[in-house]
């Protein structure tokens, strides 16, 4: 990007724990219910209430720690974190402060250069999300629904190992799908569950000292925070070269401007008064209870990938885009086992054509309208040659519409291959009859022509004639 | 005794004679919703009376009894402070802050007291947000002391104090972060009865310093206390801090001698601040359980002279925090035709909270600020955990630890409250008490200058059953706790 400056990313991952009931109430956290439909007297923060931990948000962080090869603490606080805010209805969080649940984890990406790269974790701290402030549509008045106070967080801090957005981007990815294998969160960054603030800085390459940094809030999907990201360090390297100085500030991303702007800076001067919250015991968890989470971890990505690759022999590239998702590599080996081609014929076909459609519908993998086993009944057909693969992918299309499998689909819509040779031939001859200057053409040499007898071949037979059988007719009938 | 007389009966008494069907829920009742119509007024020991509804749960506990049912408290009235949330029922705190405030639910507490059939005549005043050791914060007046009401029956449950002493209930709740509720009972010449920490569940009860505040009550006896404190203790889900610890039969326990009971006196607490009859009082009555077969030690706890300065940074600190939930959103005082979000929270909390309680979020707030949370906080918690350490060394010699409730018997309305400091040192022998967690009683045990002084008791965690049973011993020998203000027979 820029020789003489290097950059420093340290990433702040916000990721709702995916718990039925709030993390110190018994209020539900499903998303979209009608404003403050889902807020009980411990969310309003009404007089005389207490709050009570919600024993699961303790098992997923320790999920999360043991995944990301963390200490689990044996002893964690929770602490007030105190500041007024209308949305904020007992004028202070409870969060994790000086003793946080998770510490010194890590995980590994790969770098711009390609290479494995290791991110510290420096921590994961349990906390209550806020409510939320609605401007809109309200007249100069602001409205507060407090559905979302005492959602389940965890937030996942990095240490400042990131050297570019592509590898702030790659780290997010793999924290995403890491908390998506442990159910621990669905990671649905439209709904919130999962948001990040970066703190950016850059500093002369060579240079020990880290540079002023900046805190880019609230960036909820990876293009933005790509976009942020390097915005922001665009607007850095150009304050520095000015001779001018950054300022440790927090910005907001714009992203129909593509710009960051400092946020008031009236925010700045909190002093938020940590303190352990007496409401709360502190979390104590025994080595027993950490080798019963342990047990219960599912296979990750990386450890999924590596397995991929040495099991079913498919290409390095292939093996990452399937385990993004337990879902979609779940998918993926459930067409392997019901199928008789390659594996690579079905990392294909669900990279491509699957994950095109899912795509173009915006829908998930769970919800595809072809299941695996559908699948691998197409790739079979053309395994064994009853159709090819061009017609296979008019079989998908009409399987995707529900017209039923692939069998189904070939029967009805009459797809089979046409592979008895006198009906090839009847054809071939039919064509070379019509089209006596082509065929002149191409005995006098110009032989790329087989192009266009074997389309008209093709365009004759509605393209189910077997197309090695119609080149080898062709070129047997046009030279002889 | 004759209905004419109910009001001077104890609630074990009242117990009995309620299962006898000497006289019945309503007439007991009603009989104590006159005297408070007569006196409630001159003493302002209610901030809300709920007459109603008190009538019609004696009914209620009057046809459960015909029909064989009852509870252990079925058809007793009591009183609570307004600091426990009351379902449908104005829950004001003493503050001007909730001075409209109607609980949408009940506080364990009052579940508890309610399902075992007890009748709430009403919500007692109290300093507001329980931050006073005089009644005086008190958004609605100060409540007068029955032995002269010039005189301050303590605080900060003065309402449960006035109206236990003053017969116009037999038992009243109370909470205790400092001494609020054995300050108050020594000065008013009741029983007054702080459990463990964890004892009894905090839901429900407006917070003040939540690792100091415990619900308690304020009675005519340690045996009314025991009987009470079997209701109310346990384990509550909905309160983390409340511990899962077995409830014994405190009644049962009540008769065991005093032979053989190790008493600690506590050398500090007989220094210079002590005045000289409040003294004497005390000494008298360690002579009496001495004589009852208590063996007397003194005890020495070098660091009990740090309690007050510990908890006048823990308190607030908890208390600043506490206290931002009010701000004028949701609930409670909301200031007119605010300006802005900054002009909406100032003025409401300006105009909604008394000197007092704002004295105590700043101070709060300053002690724990970047740059101040070492030295003050951090020092506190340090602190704490010396006294804390003071207590358990003496309980491996000792099973109680006795001593003066307060400094001094009541005083003056207007005496201390420009003062803060005075005023903080009326709690200075309780406070230990709240710091380590531990339960403590305080019984009559004489008079000063016509005013009663209270012996302190405090206990081991858990040590409820000692103390209720040194108290009752004690109570057994002696009639302090009989002792009515004139007027008020």
């Amino acid at each position: 990007m820029n020789a003489a400056w290097e950059v420093v990313i340290g990433l702040e991952i916000h990721t709702q724990l995916a718990t039925a009931s709030k993390i110190f109430s018994g209020a539900s956290t499903a998303y979209g219910a009608e404003p403050n439909t889902q807020a009980c007297l411990v969310d309003l923060g009404y007089p005389g209430v207490l709050p009570v931990l919600n024993e699961e948000v303790v098992r997923m962080a320790c999920k999360f720690g043991l995944a990301v090869n963390a200490t689990v603490a044996p002893r964690s606080i929770f602490a007030r974190k105190n500041y007024f805010y209308p949305d904020l209805p007992k004028g202070y969080q409870i969060s994790q402060f000086e003793l946080p649940i998770v510490e010194h984890g890590e995980l590994f990406i790969a770098d711009d250069d390609g290479n494995e790269k290791r991110i510290g974790i420096t921590r994961a701290h349990l906390e209550e999300d806020a409510g939320k402030s609605i401007h809109e549509g309200l007249d100069r008045q602001s409205g507060i629904d407090l559905n979302r106070t005492g959602t389940p967080l965890l937030e996942i801090v990095s240490e400042p190992d990131l050297r570019s957005a592509k590898e702030a981007i790659a780290y997010m990815r793999k924290i995403h799908a890491i908390v998506r294998y442990l159910g621990i969160s669905d990671g649905n960054m439209q709904e919130g569950s999962f948001r990040c603030d970066a703190n950016v800085s850059v500093r002369p390459r060579g240079q020990e000292e880290f540079g002023t940094r900046t805190e880019l809030k609230n960036l909820n999907s990876f293009r933005f925070i790509e976009k942020a990201v390097n915005f922001e360090i665009e607007r850095q390297i150009d304050v520095l070269e000015d001779g001018g100085e950054v300022v440790q500030e927090t910005r907001l991303y714009d992203s129909a401007r593509d710009e960051t702007r400092p946020m008031r800076s009236k925010e700045e001067a909190n002093d938020y008064r940590y303190f352990p919250d007496p409401d709360l015991l502190p979390v104590e968890i025994g080595e027993d209870y950490i080798e019963q989470v342990r047990e219960t971890l599912p296979e990750l990505p990386d450890a999924k990938r590596q397995r991929f690759v040495s099991d079913y022999d498919i290409r390095e590239d292939d093996a990452a885009i399937l385990t993004i998702s337990r879902a979609l590599a779940d998918y993926f080996e459930a067409v392997v086992a019901a199928g008789e081609a390659k594996p690579q014929v079905a990392a294909n076909w669900v990279i491509g054509d699957m994950s095109g459609a899912l795509n173009k519908e915006g829908v998930e993998i769970e919800d595809s309208r072809v299941s695996a086993e559908g699948l691998a009944g197409l790739i079979n057909r053309i395994h064994d040659h009853t159709i090819s693969g061009k017609i296979a992918k008019e079989v998908f299309e009409a399987m995707w519409s529900g017209e039923g499998s692939a069998d189904e689909v070939i029967e009805a819509r009459g797809l089979e291959q046409i592979t008895d040779t006198s009906a090839i031939e009847a054809i071939v001859d039919k064509i070379i009859e019509a089209n006596p200057g082509q065929v002149a053409e191409y005995r006098a040499g110009k032989i790329k022509l087989i192009g266009f007898f074997v389309g008209q071949v093709m365009k004759e037979t509605g393209g189910k004639a077997n197309p090695g059988q119609v080149n080898e007719i062709l070129r047997a009938r046009l030279e002889s | 005794m004759t209905a004419g007389d109910l009001h001077l009966q104890s609630l074990t008494q009242l117990a009995r004679g309620l299962g006898e069907g000497d006289f019945t829920s309503v007439e007991l009742t009603r009989a104590l919703l006159d005297r408070i119509a007569a006196h409630g007024a001159e003493l302002n020991a209610f901030i809300t009376v709920t007459a109603d509804a008190a009538l019609q749960a004696a009914e209620r506990a009057d046809a459960l009894r015909n029909n064989g049912e009852k509870g252990v408290l079925n058809g007793l009235p009591l009183v609570h402070k307004d600091i426990f949330c009351t379902r449908g029922v104005l829950t004001t705190c003493g503050s001007r802050m909730l001075e409209d405030f109607v609980s949408p639910y009940d506080a364990t507490v009052v579940e508890r007291l309610a399902s075992a059939g007890a009748v709430m005549l009403g919500k007692s005043n109290m300093d507001e947000f329980a931050m006073g050791s005089s009644n005086e914060t008190s958004y609605f007046g100060p409540v007068k002391n029955p032995w002269d009401l010039e005189r301050s029956p303590g605080g900060s449950s003065g309402g449960s104090s006035a109206s236990v002493a003053a017969r116009l209930t037999p038992a009243a709740t109370g909470t205790d972060t400092g001494g609020s509720i054995r300050q108050p009972a020594a000065l008013t010449g009741t029983t007054g009865l702080k459990p463990t920490y964890g004892r009894v569940s905090r839901y429900g009860m407006i917070a003040f310093a939540s690792s100091l505040d415990q619900a308690g009550v304020i009675t005519r006896s340690a045996e009314d206390a025991a009987l009470l404190l079997g209701v109310m203790a346990g384990f509550d889900e909905r309160d983390s801090t409340s511990i899962d610890h077995p409830v014994p039969d405190y009644v049962a326990g009540l008769g065991e001698s005093l032979k053989g009971l190790r008493v600690g006196v506590v050398k500090q607490h007989f220094d210079e601040g002590l005045d000289e009859t409040t003294g004497n009082a005390v000494r008298e009555a360690l002579a009496v359980m001495e004589s009852q077969g208590a063996i007397l030690t003194e005890v020495d706890m070098p660091d009990l002279d740090l309690s007050v300065p510990t908890y006048y940074v823990v308190a607030p600190a908890e208390c600043s925090s506490n206290l931002s939930r009010f701000d004028g959103v949701r609930f409670g005082h909301r200031a007119e035709d605010p300006e802005d979000l900054l002009d909406l929270y100032c003025r409401s909390r300006s105009e909604g909270f008394g000197a007092e309680v704002k004295r105590r979020i700043m101070t709060g707030t300053y002690v724990l600020s970047a740059g101040y949370y070492d030295a003050y906080y951090l020092k506190a918690q340090q602190v704490r955990h010396l006294i804390a350490d003071d207590f358990k060394k003496a309980f491996e010699e000792v099973d109680v630890i006795a001593g003066p409730t307060s400094p001094t018997p009541a005083f003056k309305l207007g005496d201390k409250i420009d003062d803060p400091i005075t005023m903080y040192l009326s709690d200075i022998y309780t406070i230990g008490a709240n710091l380590a967690g531990l339960p403590g009683i305080s019984v009559p045990c004489g008079f000063a200058s016509d005013l009663p002084v209270g012996l302190h008791l405090v206990g081991p965690h858990f040590g409820e059953p000692e103390i209720l049973r040194a108290a009752h011993q004690y109570q057994l020998q002696t009639d302090w706790h009989t002792r009515c203000p004139e007027g008020y027979e």
